[in-house]
């Protein structure tokens, strides 16, 4: 199979992931949206370590995936204290960057 | 040993196999990530995205990277995506995203840039590799006897620094977790006693019941939770049932409409005999049980005249 | 002074190194003796000034004793400065004194020194000795106005000034001496602000004598720009070997400013309304020195003008103009004052006549101003003395056979009547047929005119006094006419001894002192060769003046005059009457498209030039709110226009890599 469809599905799943990013208004949708880019570059990741032959492209996937996690629970974290004070997981209503 | 051998030769790369689980698998990802995007819940969003990660697990096999694909399962799938629901439990799961776009013209803006994105994305790869050979992984992963001896061979030499640093940043997100998620008490904990008291006072000032509401099933044929207590006249209470399960047909409470009403004069009489003189909020009280919520205004009576003052009445858009 | 400074550091109270830099400021100027205390002349009427300023009204009960004797030690003290300069050798006549630096811009420096030389103490004399008379004057003129101690501040003001403007060592120093007796003229001119009359009369003074003002400050601009400094030395060493257009250039803006300052045609205007302040303020500052000025800016530029020989023939017209129309105003005039000044505008032509002569006349130039002061103070301190017995009237009409109640006020004036007629051995006789002399060996015309200007000077003179002292009383029926007080009197009969006396004194008839040798150091002389016989000229002027005299005799002295201003006159009289219609045309040429120019540039201002930096903030704002429209504050709109950016770095290096 030819690395250029894995990479061209990955692309896909990465604009849908960003639309979703810049579409969605909840918060934790819009994160799962960058999960999906995330995974979208990994997929590219181990494609292109099949396509050269060499596992350097599967470590990376696998630190993008720790980090990832990181990130989840941080974010998550993140949300929680929003919503605990703003009862709204909603990014728009807060429109906090403009007052 | 023999195992690993084994899973690494579920699909041979590069295989008629292989062909087809990309056509099934890639479809099914892509299916996956367009519901995560358009479901209206988050709930299935989620779930679409579980769907989508569990299918890029499969690729990765198929791609000659078992040991990520399951990581993929496992990590992402087991605990990322449960973590995500937990939250979504969290902050209530039957939050919806109104569909409406507040935003002019973001979404059409959105999907145009995107596409553009994705466009020059597949021309620069394209272009990119255009005149490459795929060697393929097989002999990366036989070098030192399969997939996950290779990783491990480099995770422990080549990123050994990386995967130290990485470990700090988990050790450090784990805690920054904590910090932000944690709740400092402002005041002292309310303990029995307290609470004991406060019921006192509410019943001396505003005559609200300080007893528990009858448990559905009290003398009733059974004790499902479906199922009301029995009046000592013999009458069901309906006011024993939880709120979701209340007006459904039971046989033991009688579904006619005077019935009904029967059932709220007397839980009225029952009330007019306690201090509360307000007949049409009792009316709610089929509704909603909590205590507040009968009796929101319950402390503005300083006067300790027994009359309160009823809230505004809810407008169409539900504020008050 | 450096004595004192020395003996305070060898005793040891001050650290000799602390002392080192004063000293060698001081002992820098060649000053020494007398000449240590040349500040003194400054400081005293500035300090009596500040004084009285400054105290108000605590200072009411002795305030004129103050003035007083702030204007008379300075006089003594340059009647000691003069004995001084005497003593010393020709070559050695000019001592500066140096006080501090002003450090402007770069290169732009100049000293705050004064230099006293044969020319300024001249003046310093004039300034002194007649300003200290006129302040004994006023003591007696002021006795009842409220004010009187606010007058004296404005004088001993005026006295700093003048003398800051005769002393200063360049002209940026000048200058501010120049723009202080014009701001003492203003506040004195309208001294009695609460008259119509007076108020305008001063802005009008001061107005007029900016447009003179700008000349001087384009000249000072002129003269650092060529020869990079200001200083007089500096100048006049420079100036033989400079461009004659430059130099033509700086004359004419020093001739603007004088012309301003000394009231000369067309800018002369203002001195007759400025008749209307206080009677001493007439006599000193707007007869007797500070519109001399000008004159003192031309000779004292002399250096600059020998290499503009176009800026001196405008010198000369402008001269012959003022010195008919001055006398011309004089003749017709029917406020004393009034005719005073136009006779004061007639003798400061003359002067500029003698200036516009070049070499052969600075030297008369400075004769007649010093001659002009005393006489015409005189002159104009007997008016006062005139005006304070008839209760303020001006009008000569309402005058008549004061001879006979006014004594010493009437002989006083006859002093000073010989004094400016011309008739000898009187003050004119000598500095009138000087300049006559000269103008005639230059210019046949200029001389037949400045001799035909000596008639009109005898007319006007005998017209004024047969009006005011003679011929039948017109007083009106409250006037009670007397003599005026001891104070009045005395500086009246010390300064008509001036006028009788003067002239033989300053060529040395009496005494040693021969003004042409004294002041030829500075300003340069040479002998003018004239084509007839000098005894000839002065017969021509003597027989003019008596003309003149008898002339005027039978129309003013042997006819009734009567109280209202005959309306059926030639066309000469009333041109005279109007002041030549110069304030008629002032007004329509120059005060309404002034206006319009004005209101022009008003509307230019507020829609073009605050049109255009509104227009600009405005359009600022608008591209400011444009971008606050992009700062929504939703996150998501960010991430479309990061996305948008992404979007177009690619493509930009997309498109780099591609071609």
């Amino acid at each position: 199979m030819d690395p250029v469809a894995y990479v061209i599905l990955a692309t896909i799943l990465f604009c849908i992931g960003a639309v979703g990013v810049l579409v969605r208004r909840n918060a934790i949708v819009v994160f799962m949206s960058v999960e999906m880019m995330l995974n979208a570059c990994n997929l590219t990741f181990v494609a292109f370590a099949q396509m050269h032959g060499n596992l350097d492209g599967q470590m990376i996937a696998f630190f993008v995936m720790i980090v990832a996690a990181a990130e989840v629970v941080v974010g998550l974290a993140i949300i929680m204290t929003i919503f605990r004070t703003r009862r709204s997981a909603s990014i728009d209503e807060p429109s906090l960057l403009r007052n | 040993m023999n195992e690993l051998a084994q899973m690494n030769a579920v699909v041979e790369v590069g295989s008629a196999g292989e062909e087809w689980a990309f056509w099934i698998c890639g479809t099914l990802a892509v299916i996956g990530a367009l519901g995560l995007v358009l479901s209206r819940k988050t709930v299935h969003s989620a779930l679409f995205v579980a769907l989508t990660m569990i299918n890029l697990a499969v690729l990765y096999i198929t791609l000659g990277a078992p040991f990520l694909g399951f990581v993929q399962i496992i990590v992402y799938t087991g605990a990322v995506m449960m973590l995500f629901l937990f939250v979504l439990m969290l902050i209530g799961v039957d939050s919806s995203d109104s569909l409406i776009e507040t935003l002019k013209g973001q979404r059409l803006a959105a999907i145009l840039m995107v596409l553009a994105l994705g466009v020059i994305a597949v021309a620069v790869i394209a272009i990119a590799l255009d005149g490459t050979t795929t060697i393929g992984i097989n002999e990366a992963n036989a070098e030192h006897g399969g997939n996950v001896e290779g990783l491990a061979s480099l995770m422990f030499t080549k990123y050994l620094l990386a995967m130290e640093i990485v470990a700090a940043v988990l050790i450090t997100a784990a805690m920054g977790a904590l910090v932000l998620a944690h709740r400092e008490r402002w005041s002292p904990k309310r303990g029995q006693r307290e609470l004991a008291e406060e019921r006192a006072d509410d019943f001396n000032r505003a005559g609200i019941h300080p007893g528990s509401l009858p448990s559905p099933g009290v003398l009733a044929t059974s004790n499902a939770v479906g199922t009301p207590a029995i009046l000592p006249d013999g009458s069901a209470s309906e006011l024993s049932i939880p709120v979701p399960l209340r007006g459904k047909k039971h046989p033991d409470i009688p579904a006619e409409p005077e019935q009904i009403a029967a059932d709220f004069e007397e839980v009225a009489e029952l009330s007019e005999s306690e201090t509360v003189r307000e007949p049409e909020k009792l009316a709610d009280v089929t509704g909603h049980l909590e205590l507040d919520e009968v009796y929101p205004d319950s402390h503005n009576d300083e006067a300790g005249t027994g009359e309160f003052e009823l809230p505004p009445a809810p407008d169409d858009e539900g504020r008050s | 002074m450096s004595t004192a400074l020395m003996s305070l550091a060898t005793s040891g109270d001050i650290p000799s190194d602390t002392v080192e830099p004063i000293l060698t400021q001081i002992t820098a100027s060649d000053a020494g003796g007398i000449f240590e205390f040349m500040w003194l002349l400054l400081a005293l009427p500035a300090f009596g000034a500040a004084v009285l300023f400054v105290a108000g009204r605590r200072s009411n009960a002795w305030g004129h004793l103050l003035g007083v004797l702030m204007a008379v030690i300075p006089a003594g003290l340059a009647i000691w400065l003069l004995v001084a300069l005497m003593g010393r050798p020709e070559e050695s006549r000019t001592i500066t004194q140096h006080f501090w630096d002003w450090t402007f811009v770069g290169t732009f420096n100049a000293e705050f020194a004064i230099r006293l030389d044969p020319l300024s103490i001249v003046f310093v004399l004039l300034i002194t000795i007649v300003g200290g008379l006129i302040h004994i004057y006023s003591v007696g003129y002021m006795a009842e106005d409220p004010g009187r101690r606010l007058f004296f501040a404005m004088l001993n003001l005026f006295l700093a000034a003048m003398l800051l403007l005769v002393l200063a060592d360049n002209y940026l120093l000048l200058y501010l001496g120049w723009e202080g007796v014009g701001l003492a003229s203003y506040l004195l001119v309208g001294f009695w602000q609460y008259k119509d009359v007076a108020a305008v009369a001063a802005k009008k003074a001061f107005v007029m004598n900016r447009i003179g003002d700008v000349g001087l400050s384009i000249a000072i601009m002129l003269m650092f720009v060529t020869f990079g400094s200001v200083t007089f030395g500096d100048v006049f060493a420079a100036a033989p070997e400079a461009d004659s257009t430059t130099m033509t250039l700086i004359g004419l803006a020093l001739l603007l400013a004088a012309t301003g300052k000394s009231a000369q045609y067309p800018l002369q205007a203002w001195l007759l309304d400025a008749m209307e302040g206080p009677t001493p303020v007439s006599a000193l500052i707007h007869a007797a020195t500070m519109v001399t000025a000008g004159v003192y800016l031309i000779v004292r530029s002399n250096a600059i003008f020998d290499q503009a020989p176009v800026a001196l023939n405008v010198v000369l017209a402008v001269g012959l103009v003022t010195m008919i129309a001055g006398a011309w105003i004089g003749c017709a005039q029917d406020e004393l004052k009034k005719a005073l000044a136009g006779s004061t505008m007639s003798q400061i032509g003359y002067m500029f006549v003698a200036a516009g002569l070049g070499p052969a006349g600075y030297v008369f130039a400075i004769f007649h101003l010093v001659m002009h002061g005393m006489f015409k103070a005189d002159l104009f301190l007997g008016s006062g003395s005139v005006m304070h017995a008839m209760n303020e009237e001006r009008n000569m009409r309402f005058y008549g056979a004061l001879r006979g109640v006014m004594i010493v006020t009437w002989i006083t004036f006859i002093c000073g009547f010989l004094g400016i007629s011309g008739l000898p051995p009187f003050d004119s006789a000598f500095s009138k047929d000087d300049i006559i002399a000269a103008a005639t060996s230059q210019n046949w015309f200029a001389g037949a005119v400045t001799i035909f200007a000596a008639g009109l000077t005898a007319t006007y003179m005998t017209r004024m006094m047969a009006m005011t002292f003679f011929g039948k009383a017109r007083w009106h029926d409250d006037a009670h006419p007397h003599e005026s007080p001891q104070t009045m009197l005395w500086p009246m009969i010390i300064l008509s001894f001036g006028a009788i006396f003067g002239g033989l004194f300053a060529v040395g008839v009496i005494g040693d002192l021969n003004i042409l040798e004294w002041l030829k150091p500075v300003t340069g002389y040479e002998e003018a060769a004239l084509e007839v016989p000098h005894w000839s000229l002065e017969v021509i002027t003597f027989v003019v003046v008596i003309i003149g005299i008898v002339l005027t005799w039978m129309q003013f002295g042997m006819r009734d005059v009567p109280q209202a201003a005959p309306q059926h006159v030639t066309v000469l009289t009333k041109a005279g009457r109007e002041e030549l219609y110069t304030n008629t045309w002032h007004e329509e040429l120059l005060m309404r498209p002034g206006q319009h120019l004005t209101r022009w540039l008003v509307w230019f201002d507020n829609k073009g030039i605050d049109g255009a930096v509104r227009g600009i903030a405005s359009g600022i704002m608008g591209i400011g709110t444009g971008l606050t429209r992009t700062q929504t504050g939703y996150s998501r709109r960010y991430a479309l226009v990061m996305v948008g950016g992404f979007l177009l770095l690619v493509a930009v290096f997309f498109l780099a890599w591609w071609f």
